[in-house]
């Protein structure tokens, strides 16, 4: 009795069963806060005395609490996100073409003093910026938050994109400029669509990292015109401590975008991780 | 800042390399386009930040200067104070466990995944991305969730560990004693910092050649014999790499503490973070808060060297 040459043997996939078996052990282990979220979130009794295991009896009650309660803040997010990603993505893609690109004087510098911008703390940013804001009457506006939450992502998006541009032929741009483009048609026309994939991570990323920030949302603001979803949980917390299950409804509905993502953009989030200095 | 200021002129008068010799001054004017906005909007929002922070940590700042716009220099002042304060002095000691405490869990664990996942076996991938989860999640959100589990009374793990006989009835006070409070803060960053540990310390991995493995084999060196004298050393500037960004991304740790314990019990859990939220933006002494972010920046400086030292031969690359 011969085993077929090129099936695994039976010890190898034994190894390979025991294996899984340990790596879904410590899935289950490291994501259990998030299944206690989930199951809170779908106990409405749980407020009163200690957490089921199990939502044997699952309601979406804590959802509606969490919706209307905190629904202003999360659609706050998301636009103030996405405001985030398009004034990041329209400052740093020009600027990666034009540092892996034109060769320009001092442009290892630039490099250099972006790899540095991201390690300057937040909380110094907003330490600084809040007089200069409130100046400006950009404290608790959405434009103020949106061009705050920029910063955290742009860093991070100039290194990726450029990273990808300098691998783009000068010939395929010069081809266009020859056919009477100018240099900045040539960009949008040429070079952005071949750096879809480095745009969309860069994207991602700064959606994230907007969606996610805490620090200006918490200074920027000082009364509740403009409150992303982090200040709204923050504050909910604080105030509602006793309804742990509308908490974690709320907790459940703001972790939705990473979940999604990790999900439908796993290519692009795996691609951010490794190709940049990530957070 | 500097950099910016010193280029655009140096350019003008500068001959320009590659094939564009030909190149009008207009033309080499329109290519500093692309990149102009970016270096404004750096300029404004990093550069701006960094100078004007340490000219506040010069002057006196009080409610009043909002509605007066007048933050008079005050020498040393600023400096004296938060350095005579207590809660500096112990926030900087926090910061350092919390600092250290987090990295060598996080690194750790993330080391042990990494390697094991390096494994070949059914399901290796989607397990590795979905443990991804905890840190893409906004850190308020999962120390809010934390908060919960670690509930002295009903929190889900004073319950567990009191069922297997580990602790008391009435649990451990995860977050309300001030002598274990620091512990869960540094426990729960573990647990976020896991996935970005395992991930780039997996792909440091994979770049190692398995003919190097094969050799040892060859050579009859054993499982740990071979971690330690092949994948360790051949890891090493990724572990660097990993190592110093977690650093940096852990030392300035704002929100994952105020969402946690709010730098209570007792500031027990203070950290240069929180210190500098505190002073700013609760009793609104800007000058004094400019004094803690100027120290925690000097923290980081001093590994952003480290930093790009580690990138180097990364950063030489490219045109």
């Amino acid at each position: 009795m011969s085993v077929p040459a090129n099936r695994p043997t039976r010890s190898a996939r034994l190894r390979s069963a025991w294996n899984t078996t340990a790596a879904l052990l410590i899935l289950a282990v490291l994501l259990f806060p998030v299944y206690w979220m989930l199951n809170t979130a779908l106990q409405p009794e749980s407020s009163i005395a200690a957490t089921q295991w199990f939502p044997t009896a699952p309601s979406l009650k804590n959802f509606d609490t969490a919706i209307s309660t905190q629904g202003g803040s999360l659609l706050t997010s998301l636009g103030v996100a996405l405001g985030a990603v398009v004034v990041c993505l329209a400052l740093a893609a020009p600027a990666a073409y034009g540092l892996a690109q034109f060769g320009l004087r001092g442009g290892q510098g630039i490099v250099f003093t972006t790899l540095i911008t991201q390690m300057v703390p937040g909380i110094v940013i907003a330490n600084a910026m809040y007089s200069a804001y409130a100046e400006l009457g950009l404290v608790n506006s959405y434009l103020g938050l949106i061009l705050a939450d920029a910063s955290l992502g742009l860093p991070f998006a100039i290194v990726l994109l450029r990273a990808f541009m300098v691998s783009i032929p000068t010939e395929v741009v010069e081809a266009a400029m020859v056919d009477g483009a100018n240099r900045f048609t040539a960009f949008v026309r040429i070079v952005l669509p071949m750096s879809r994939n480095s745009l969309i991570t860069a994207g991602l990323f700064t959606f994230l990292f907007a969606w996610s920030d805490f620090i200006f949302a918490l200074t920027l603001n000082t009364t509740d015109d403009v409150k992303p979803i982090t200040l709204g949980i923050y504050q909910f917390v604080g105030a509602h401590v006793s309804d742990w299950g509308a908490v974690m409804a709320t907790a459940v509905l703001s972790a939705v975008p990473a979940a999604v993502l990790l999900v439908v953009a796993q290519k692009y989030i795996a691609a951010g991780i490794t190709g940049g200095s990530v957070k | 800042m500097t950099t910016i200021t010193s280029i655009a002129p140096a350019n003008a008068t500068g001959k320009t390399h590659t094939r564009t010799h030909r190149a009008p001054r207009r033309q080499r004017l329109l290519r500093w386009l692309f990149v102009a906005p970016a270096l404004a909007y750096m300029a404004l929002f990093f550069g701006y930040p960094l100078v004007n922070n340490i000219v506040m940590s010069f002057q006196r700042y009080t409610p009043k200067t909002y509605f007066t716009g007048e933050a008079p220099f005050n020498g040393l002042d600023n400096w004296r104070a938060v350095f005579a304060n207590e809660l500096f002095t112990d926030a900087v000691w926090h910061t350092m466990l919390f600092t250290v405490g987090s990295l060598l869990g996080q690194f750790t664990i993330g080391l042990a995944l990494a390697v094991f996942f390096s494994r070949r076996f059914r399901l290796s991938g989607m397990v590795r991305a979905v443990l991804l989860l905890p840190w893409l999640v906004p850190m308020v959100v999962s120390a809010v969730v934390w908060r919960r589990i670690l509930d002295q009374e009903h929190g889900m793990l004073n319950t567990v560990l009191h069922a297997v006989g580990l602790v008391p009835a009435d649990g451990v006070p995860w977050l309300s004693s001030p002598s274990v409070a620091l512990l869960s803060a540094v426990l729960v960053n573990i647990w976020i910092g896991i996935p970005f540990n395992m991930v780039i310390l997996y792909g440091g991995l994979q770049e190692i050649p398995r003919d190097v493995y094969e050799a040892a084999a060859l050579d009859g060196s054993g499982p740990w014999r071979t971690f330690r004298s092949i994948t360790l050393p051949m890891l090493r500037p990724v572990i660097t790499v990993v190592l110093v960004l977690g650093f940096m991304s852990t030392v300035k740790i704002l929100d994952l503490i105020l969402a946690l314990t709010s730098g209570g019990p007792a500031d027990s859990t203070q950290t240069l973070g929180t210190v500098t939220y505190q002073l700013s933006f609760l009793q609104l002494d800007f000058g004094q808060g400019a004094v803690v972010g100027n120290v925690l920046i000097l923290i980081s400086a001093v590994f952003a060297v480290l930093y790009l030292r580690a990138n180097r031969a990364d950063f030489g690359k490219g045109k």
